[in-house]
């Protein structure tokens, strides 16, 4: 047999049938379901017919679900209404707002165990990539395709091709996983990666926490890809054991040796290769309305007068909504608030990062911070992180989307600036008007302590003086 | 979903790259029920000035009954929101044609019977500059994957079982459903193979995280 890679392994263990024209009807381990998910129950409703397989479908709360008090508007208030009442009448688990386990889609996934590698896991989220972290093939569909997963437990998709980003090296203090999944979409483009299915490899990454494989395989699709994925190995099994809804006695050891299987194997080829250095890569902030908008902390504000064709058009567009003056150094870019949170970053070792640049330190600016979960947000509190947050002057908030897409209420005024740690800067995304700035949870943190873009390295050297 | 094979429409020039899920409809109208018609909302901060007046010169207000849209690559990227296709089918959009689209925007138009139609950056520039005076008239058909503006037919790029979907206005729950004793086999094999394929909480969600607490 010839060499298969991480992703063949998971769509022929998954492929139920594959039509002559070379589309796979695939079986869906996984399904969650959110608020939004309102329209593909309104479609089986038409249809009249049951969710096929209930048991295997969970709900939760996180795209309109308040963090400060209870929902800002009625209308708001519906949507988590109606999620309720149509997981109850499914016989669907739901993590409601009154429910411990409440939170981010892709943080309780993971978090409660339904995440496994080798499973094939959907939601009608486009950041459902960040799944794939663990060896799952977890990609994000439409509201139609919700339906028909709901419907019959299937789903019908053409095979990706599969590109790999083999990362070199390692990353530097003050540099994490937002900051190479950043320099790959720079490099590669807002549409580098469509099409394929994203394998990130190499010693980089293997180093990475389960938290920081998260954030890179969650922002694949900010790259154009609708899948990410990174083998199984021993942080993910340790990350797994003993999760509510893992496998546990003999079926663990079964679990540990077909998921062992799962790597791709050493000659496989991919249809696309991508290389990249750790060690070069600088901490990274975007400057403009898309990801690959995006340079090092240490650059300055591109001039669009030094660009050619359609590339310059775009940079003066987006200058011109960000507000920004060419030639600048992108660290005199002051900003009016922050924002940590989303399914990108706010997970417990995010909040660690964000808490180590502002313990004992004052933020110059207003902002929020909304842990990933309820259950991340009391471990953060158990360790005290919710201290540092309040004391440096952010707001310490509930769970859930937040402003990072802005639905539930929580949002950036017009015209102003937010550093902040989600996954979009397009126009508008955090409110009309909006200006943002994504970048990592310690850059966000430094960004709050002195009130404009800022190397957290700098910061963190003052702290081995001090 | 009726199928379709030509569509002769006005098509209108969005010249702008990467216009992503959000700005084709803002988050905060989501809430609305299809029913109630999602094309006012498409996009409505470039349509709308801050106080909700119309744009008089922006590309979809001076031609309001346009059913093509020629725009720049990357369309459609972003959120997975279906809400972005209901915004431009409601509003009369048949067919967008672009040099790219985002995996997920493709796949919910052609659930809507929406063609994304690639075509080359060229072509894209060349169709551009011959709607430069005003909308045209263009004939798109679905068959021999064609588009006929002015003088020119330029040929566009479409996955061919899309381009089956469309002309039939195929369910893809209908014909699922007609496979449903290999999805029933299927499940008993999987299940056998990995019982952990059906969730069965193990442990108390209280411990959960604990791993990480050590560290």
């Amino acid at each position: 047999m010839s060499a298969r890679r991480l992703l063949d392994k998971l769509w022929e263990s998954h492929e139920i049938l594959r039509r002559e024209d070379g589309t796979s009807l695939l079986w869906v381990d996984r399904h969650l379901v959110h608020e939004g998910s309102h329209h593909a129950f309104a479609k089986i409703a038409e249809r009249g017919v049951p969710v096929a397989e209930p048991g295997l479908t969970f709900g939760v709360a996180d795209h309109y679900a308040p963090t400060r008090g209870g929902p800002a508007t009625d209308a708001i208030a519906r949507m988590i209404a109606t999620l309720a009442s149509n997981t109850a009448k499914h016989g669907i688990t739901c993590f409601g707002l009154d429910d411990p386990r409440q939170g981010i889609v892709h943080v309780i996934g993971p978090e409660q165990g339904l995440t496994l590698p080798g499973l094939l896991i959907n939601c009608g989220d486009s950041h459902t990539s960040t799944h794939g972290a663990f060896g799952a093939l977890a990609f994000g569909i439409g509201a139609t395709e919700v339906a028909h997963v709901l419907a019959t437990q299937t789903v019908w998709q053409k095979k990706p091709k599969a590109m790999r980003i083999n990362v070199t090296g390692r990353l530097g203090p003050g540099v994490g996983a937002k900051d190479l999944a950043l320099a790959w979409i720079a490099k590669l483009g807002a549409d580098g990666a469509r099409g394929h299915a994203i394998e990130y490899t190499g010693p980089a990454v293997c180093s990475l926490s389960m938290e920081g494989r998260m954030t890179l395989c969650n922002l694949s699709i900010e790259g154009g890809a609708r899948f990410g994925m990174i083998a199984p190995d021993e942080t993910t099994f340790a990350y797994v054991k003993r999760r509510p809804f893992a496998p546990s006695g003999d079926d663990w050891d079964r679990a540990g040796d077909l998921w062992s299987e799962l790597p791709s194997d050493a000659d496989a080829e991919f249809e696309t290769e991508v290389t990249m250095d750790a060690s070069e890569i600088a901490p990274i902030v975007t400057w403009g309305t898309t990801p690959e908008d995006a340079l090092p902390v240490t650059a300055t504000i591109p001039d669009p007068a030094r660009m050619q064709g359609s590339a310059a058009e775009r940079a003066r567009n987006a200058l011109d909504y960000m507000g920004l003056t060419p030639g600048r150094n992108l660290t005199e870019i002051a900003v009016d608030q922050v924002f940590i949170g989303s399914c990108t970053n706010a997970r417990i070792e995010d909040l660690r990062a964000a808490a180590a640049v502002l313990a004992g330190r004052r933020a110059k600016v207003p902002g929020i911070v909304s842990p990933g979960s309820q259950l991340v947000k009391r471990q953060a509190e158990a360790e005290g992180l919710d201290r540092i947050f309040i004391d440096a002057g952010l707001d310490w908030v509930g769970s859930g989307c937040s402003m990072c897409v802005a639905m539930n209420g929580d949002h950036v005024e017009p015209g102003k600036r937010c550093a902040s740690t989600t996954n979009r800067n397009f126009r508008g995304r955090q409110g009309r008007g909006s200006r943002t700035h994504l970048m990592s949870p310690a850059m966000v943190a430094a960004a709050a302590v002195t009130g404009h873009l800022t190397d957290v390295r700098d910061l963190l050297k003052q702290r081995e003086v001090a | 979903m009726s199928g379709w094979s030509t569509h002769t429409g006005r098509a209108v020039a969005l010249d702008r790259e990467n216009v992503d899920t959000d700005q084709l409809i803002p988050a905060r109208f989501m809430s609305t029920p299809r029913s109630e018609g999602y094309g006012d909302f498409l996009l409505y901060d470039f349509r709308n000035d801050v106080y909700g007046n119309p744009v008089p010169d922006f590309p979809l207000n001076t031609v309001p009954n346009a059913s093509v849209l020629i725009s720049r690559r990357n369309f459609g990227s972003g959120s997975s929101r279906e809400a972005a296709v209901y915004a431009l089918v409601d509003f009369g959009i048949r067919v967008v044609i672009a040099p790219s689209f985002g995996d997920i925007f493709a796949s919910n138009s052609v659930n809507n019977g929406l063609l994304p139609a690639r075509v080359s950056e060229a072509e894209v520039y060349t169709a551009m500059a011959t709607l430069a005076g005003g909308a045209k008239e263009v004939t798109v058909d679905l068959t021999d994957k064609t588009i006929r503006l002015g003088n020119t037919t330029i040929e566009f790029t479409l996955d061919d079982v899309w381009q089956q979907k469309l002309i039939n206005g195929w369910d893809d729950i209908d014909l699922t459903q007609n496979h449903q004793k290999a999805i029933s086999a299927f499940r008993t094999r999987h299940v056998a193979g990995m019982p952990w394929a059906i969730p069965v909480q193990q442990n108390d969600f209280r411990s959960a995280g604990r791993d990480t607490v050590s560290q």
